[in-house]
């Protein structure tokens, strides 16, 4: 063949494509830059008021739980599923994890040493990845679309939470976990946060480096596909939805450190706020393209709109209004960019 | 001739009370070229499902290098060294060409990050570089996902896909259905090139002119049976027309 060099050479790996260009190809870059220009434009109004580091922290901090929940989320929905349980897991795991914690101690865990939190974290995990699997067995051997599957354990984990504790929060949490993982702080940054960031950089790493990853995506691409080659779709989406439930179980624990009590309400919109993140990070709801980078921007836009209106004196009624209106041209997008990319 | 690589014999398959094969043989010898012909309805997509283990057969045997062999999946196939060029294609439209080459066989880095995991991206970028080339796909990148490749380079991909992986048969459905000509022409190419090392490739068309080019035998297929087997150099399209039709009938009709 007379072309076979010129092929040879366009495709060796130095010339791919180059990065700038994979870059401003990629939707994460824009909604970075979009977050980068709300802190700015937040920042020059009352800049006094927004690099306060207090304020900082509590902004960050109050993130640290959703962006736990939607790591998990993005790998759901770039298998082109959806998971509305993570809030009602995340109060079943919290309720559970703290009565676990009391019962252990004779009905007080206030004063609990490491063993005992070691104890509640298990059941945390534990009560949240039992509630994934259900979901994952339920969606991939039963073939229940995710949408019902996932409204389903919505309702039945925050009825068996409310159950457990006839309706009330949970108290007791241990003062060790609340002053280290709750309260405390490394060099500035809140403890959780960086627990946060520790969960979400393994997400990023397992998403993008590892066969999971490349299986999620592929799952999601194209399911048949998937399953011609020999991958185990079932077994994999289990493992997504189980991936997914854990999270929230952890981020049950996380709350309970948080907020030194385990609370049964507060959570029922979790669910469409980590959606909204990742939808945001420019992760598409029809599945096969998404990033865990983009997913933290996504958590942080609606947060940093939140608190730079309240700080420049917009009525904070005006957030969800400005976070729908940027979630639904974010979808309008990429279902655009679609549309486009499938004519050829 | 050879010893048959892959033979089928009275395969049978209904889906309900419809017949889809009503007794079909089919044969392929390594190293050539088969043409698996019909009418729509004819049935050679089912056998084609059922010898690449997609569906099991309702009855009949399979013979593999001359050994009775049952398919339970398409991986059984795949570990005997046949690959399948569906018609609908099957790749991950989201993914890039290298990640698509190397679904469900990913290599992974060597060492503890292997144990975890982790993909050597970069191996299979080139490898599946080299395998392009040499099944004469010409992409101006590698890391762009399929959906972005023109219809025709997505099923250059498909195809180099299949016959990279495939060390004894590939099957092909329809393999230039979507292409231009210069797309057809590269594509037939490919198929004599993978003869040439051996492999057999049973190749499904609507095309006699492409069918008789490409071919060294042709099998014909009707009502679920095979009806009749030609030598491609001995033919002419109006007798692979009469076969198809029925007009003419050579073997196995009761």
């Amino acid at each position: 063949m007379t072309n076979e060099k010129t092929t040879l050479s366009s495709l060796s790996d130095e010339q791919r494509t180059p990065l700038i260009k994979r870059l401003t190809g990629a939707n994460t870059l824009w909604i970075g830059l979009v977050l980068l220009l709300l802190v700015a434009v937040f920042g020059a109004i009352r800049p006094d008021a927004i690099f306060q580091v207090t304020t900082l922290q509590f902004l960050l901090a109050e993130t640290a739980v959703l962006l736990v929940l939607s790591v998990g989320m993005t790998f759901v929905i770039i298998t082109s599923g959806i998971d509305l349980s993570v809030g009602s897991v995340l109060v079943f795991a919290s309720v559970s994890s703290a009565m676990a914690m009391n019962s252990v101690s004779g009905g007080d865990a206030t004063n609990a040493g490491w063993g005992v939190i070691a104890f509640g974290l298990l059941v945390a995990v534990v009560s949240g990845a039992v509630w994934g699997l259900l979901n994952g067995l339920l969606i991939s051997r039963a073939k229940i679309p995710p949408l019902i599957v996932t409204l389903g354990s919505f309702g039945a984990a925050q009825g068996a939470a409310l159950l457990l504790n006839n309706g009330s929060n949970v108290s007791g949490i241990p003062d060790k976990l609340n002053r280290t993982f709750g309260s405390g702080t490394w060099f500035g940054i809140p403890n959780i946060v960086i627990v946060a960031a520790i969960v979400t950089a393994l997400g990023a790493l397992l998403l993008s480096t590892t066969r999971f990853g490349r299986y999620t995506y592929a799952v999601g691409s194209n399911e048949e596909a998937a399953r011609r080659v020999g991958i185990s779709v079932r077994g994999h989406l289990t493992k997504v939805y189980l991936l997914a439930g854990t999270l929230a179980g952890l981020a049950g624990f996380m709350g309970n450190a948080f907020f030194r009590v385990a609370v049964v309400t507060g959570h029922e919109t979790d669910n469409l706020n980590a959606i909204a993140a990742v939808v945001l990070g420019g992760t598409s709801i029809f599945g096969g393209t998404g990033s865990v980078l983009g997913t933290v921007f996504g958590v942080f836009i609606p947060a940093v709109l939140e608190k730079g209106l309240v700080i420049i004196g917009v009525k904070e009624f005006w957030q969800p209004i400005a976070v729908a209106i940027v979630l639904v041209a974010a979808v309008w997008l990429d279902q655009t960019r679609r549309r486009a990319r499938n004519q050829r | 001739m050879s010893e048959p690589l892959l033979e089928a014999r009275d395969l049978t398959k209904s889906y309900g009370t419809v017949e889809a094969l009503r007794g079909a043989s089919f044969t392929a010898h390594p190293g050539e070229v088969v043409s698996l012909i019909g009418d729509n309805g004819a049935g050679k997509s089912t056998l084609v499902k059922c010898l690449s283990g997609v569906e099991q057969p309702t009855s009949g045997t399979l013979l593999f290098e001359g050994k009775p062999l049952t398919l339970h999946s398409p991986n059984d196939a795949r570990d005997r060294g046949i690959e399948t060029v569906f018609q609908d294609l099957a790749v991950a439209p989201d993914l890039d060409p290298a990640a698509n080459m190397f679904l469900g066989r990913e290599i992974l880095k060597s060492g503890p990050l292997g144990w975890l995991g982790v993909l050597d991206k970069k191996a299979m970028r080139r490898q599946a570089a080299e395998h392009f080339t040499r099944f004469g796909a010409t992409l101006q990148s590698i890391d762009v996902p399929i959906a972005a490749l023109s219809g025709g380079q997505r099923q250059s991909v498909a195809v180099a896909r299949s016959v990279a992986w495939a060390s004894k048969l590939v099957f092909m459905d329809e393999p230039t259905a979507a292409l231009g000509v210069v797309q057809r022409e590269r594509v037939l190419d490919v198929i004599k090139r993978v003869r040439d090392e051996g492999i057999a490739v049973v190749l499904i068309s609507h095309n006699m002119p492409e069918v008789l080019s490409v071919s060294d035998r042709v099998e014909v297929l009707r009502l679920g049976r095979r009806v009749a087997r030609f030598k491609a150099a001995d033919t002419t399209v109006e007798e692979l027309v009469g076969a198809m039709t029925g007009a003419l009938s050579q073997e196995d009709v009761a």
